[in-house]
């Protein structure tokens, strides 16, 4: 039977939809399951891969091409010129400034499990023989987030290369501003977009990679200051999270909403590019800039 | 409305009813009621004084509390509104333009809630688009070029999350006035007068001096934003206030801001008038002519204060 107020009901199935919709793009990011160690199936196109294959493929399905996200160490094996890279600023630790609950213990958790002293590691080294200070978050700790300790490390990084005169390539991956610590970790977009000006003013070079996610206070600070800004491929990029954007409900979201094909469509990026062709890319970048 | 300011609310009727009462019934209850408006008059004083974080989020969001426009009309002379980006379009969430502060131009730029629903609507609640972001930065930018301070007004929930912000670039915009304001080679003073939401808020506060109304709040989510981020459960945002350090008070304390402007007894929706006086004082007291002459110094100074942001142990 034809019921009318079915005609006039708010749409709720469209939040729905929306939550399925980030639900299935949050499981196609987790790593494929590993039935046996040997053989992965993809998450993305249900492919079963060869693991040997998806690793020596850095985290990319063979079948169908998913970049799958990788952690701080593999993006620097993927990206500098072995045995040339040196971290730098390891010895900051995260305090409590707000006494949340639980927050130590959280981090004192996370550094075992995710085998990593914060969400951002800072170094530098060569890329195909040029040298460059880099920035990689990894997604692993907190999700990525930025609290006092990445704030204060990527300024750092930023204040290193100017004073050395080198490009900074950040490779972001993170879920924003980290809570935890309140309004310091607001404030930490203000610092690093600010060092990222001095360096600017500098002259010098800034790429920015955005990976999957870069959403929230750091895209809506560094991660989108670029000289020139590139992606991989399908990566989350965007300001308001999922939580956030639960209260604009009603709204229907546009096709591939929020990954790195919006953004260049939109004009807010400059370049996808395939984690194969990134090491090229970056060195023929910075040669552009340096020589 | 507060739930200190609905007792009052009831215990004045209850004084009339009783006034009302005695007339009826010709009998003298003088005496009790001179003890209960007693009690009516220190509850009055105490209405605003000991506020918790969530008192001062409730009035800061109050629909009768004074808005951008409301401040700009009274603290400054003769302004005439600039609209646009420019670019898209003009969001009225920002309001900007020219105004004299005493004898001196200044920009000034407000974000700007609605009075009403009918407004709000139009307003988009305060949450500023990147358009909204981007006009803000024009007319700052028009003020370093004729050398005129800009005072900024913050008051919003945060920024818009809409898909066409989100399509219009919502991360860089707001990215791109932090970098900019940072240098920008004029004076800046950022007034919190309500709410100071997350980003929304941060993208017009990279200023010499931040200042806040005594009952407003600055943090870098809503509390009930994160709650729910944190805990799951939004209805805990109570206890988000608490421990978020979101009072004017708490961020003073943390050197986040630099002062502290009181309001009026009962706050500044009950006398628009004496806090746009106190605002206007206050701007009046600032160097603006110094703070030119020495531009560099006052850029840097401003660069060295976010710098020095942040807790860690090294």
């Amino acid at each position: 039977m034809f019921k009318i107020n079915k005609v006039f009901k708010k749409p709720h199935y469209l939040t729905l939809q929306q939550n399925n919709l980030q639900e299935a793009q949050k499981e196609k990011n987790a790593l494929p399951a590993i039935p046996n160690g040997l053989w992965i199936k993809c998450k993305h196109c249900g492919e079963t891969i060869y693991n040997k294959d998806f690793n020596a493929n850095h985290k990319v399905c063979t079948a169908c091409g998913h970049h799958y996200r990788m952690n701080a160490r593999e993006r620097i094996d993927l990206i500098m010129d072995t045995g040339t890279f040196k971290e730098i600023n390891t010895d900051l630790k995260t305090v409590n400034p707000l006494d949340f609950e639980g927050y130590e213990e959280k981090i004192a958790d996370t550094i075992k499990k995710a085998d990593i002293a914060e969400a951002v590691v800072t170094g530098y080294g060569k890329i195909h023989g040029n040298d460059s200070v880099i920035a990689v978050m990894d997604s692993n700790f907190m999700m990525g987030s930025m609290g006092s300790v990445v704030g204060e490390k990527i300024t750092r990084a930023f204040e290193f290369a100017t004073a050395k005169s080198k490009p900074v390539i950040v490779f972001a991956a993170s879920g924003g501003a980290r809570m935890q610590e309140g309004i310091l970790s607001l404030m930490q977009m203000a610092k690093t977009s600010a060092a990222a000006a001095r360096h600017d003013r500098a002259g010098e070079l800034y790429v920015t990679v955005l990976t999957d996610p870069t959403t929230g206070g750091v895209t809506a600070s560094f991660a989108m200051l670029g000289d020139i800004i590139l992606a991989e491929p399908g990566a989350l990029i965007g300001f308001a999270g999922k939580r956030v954007g639960e209260q604009t409900i009603g709204q229907k979201l546009p096709e591939g909403f929020q990954t790195a094909e919006f953004l260049i469509d939109h004009g807010f990026i400059d370049k996808i590019v395939t984690r194969d062709n990134l090491k090229l890319t970056l060195s023929r970048l910075i040669k552009l800039h340096y020589s | 409305m507060l739930e200190r300011e609905k007792d009052i609310a009831e215990l004045s009727m209850k004084i009339e009813d009783l006034r009302k009462f005695a007339q009826e019934k010709k009998a003298d209850f003088s005496a009790e009621i001179m003890v209960l408006e007693d009690k009516l008059q220190q509850m009055k004083s105490e209405a605003v004084i000991n506020l918790g974080p969530m008192d001062k989020l409730i009035l800061s969001r109050m629909i009768e509390r004074p808005t951008a426009l409301d401040y700009i009309e009274k603290v400054f002379d003769g302004f005439i509104e600039l609209h646009g980006d420019r670019k898209f379009r003009d969001d009225p969430s920002i309001v900007g333009g020219i105004a004299r502060l005493g004898n001196m131009p200044v920009t000034v730029i407000g974000q700007q809630k609605g009075r009403n629903t009918k407004e709000n609507v139009k307003r988009n609640f305060g949450m500023t688009s990147p358009d909204g972001f981007r006009k803000a930065l024009r007319l700052m930018k028009q003020a370093e070029k004729f050398r005129r301070p800009v005072i900024c007004f913050i008051d919003t929930p945060g920024a818009d999350p809409g898909v066409g912000a989100e399509e219009r670039g919502q991360g860089e915009a707001i990215a791109r006035n932090l970098m900019e304001m940072v240098d920008l080679r004029t004076p800046v003073i950022s007034i919190v007068i309500g709410e100071g939401g997350s980003g929304g808020a941060l993208a017009l506060s990279i200023a010499d001096e931040i200042w806040m109304l005594e009952h407003s709040v600055f943090s870098i989510l809503s509390p009930e934003g994160f709650a729910s981020i944190l805990w799951k459960d939004s209805s805990r945002a109570k206890e988000a206030a608490q421990i978020m350090k979101i009072t004017a008070q708490d961020l003073m304390a943390l050197k986040i801001i630099e002062k502290v402007l009181p309001e009026p007894p009962g706050g500044a929706h009950k006398d628009p008038d004496g806090m746009s006086a106190v605002i206007r004082e206050n701007l009046l007291q600032v160097p603006f002519g110094a703070m030119k002459e020495q531009i560099n110094e006052v850029v840097e100074r401003r660069y060295t204060k976010y710098r020095k942001t942040g807790a860690y142990l090294e």
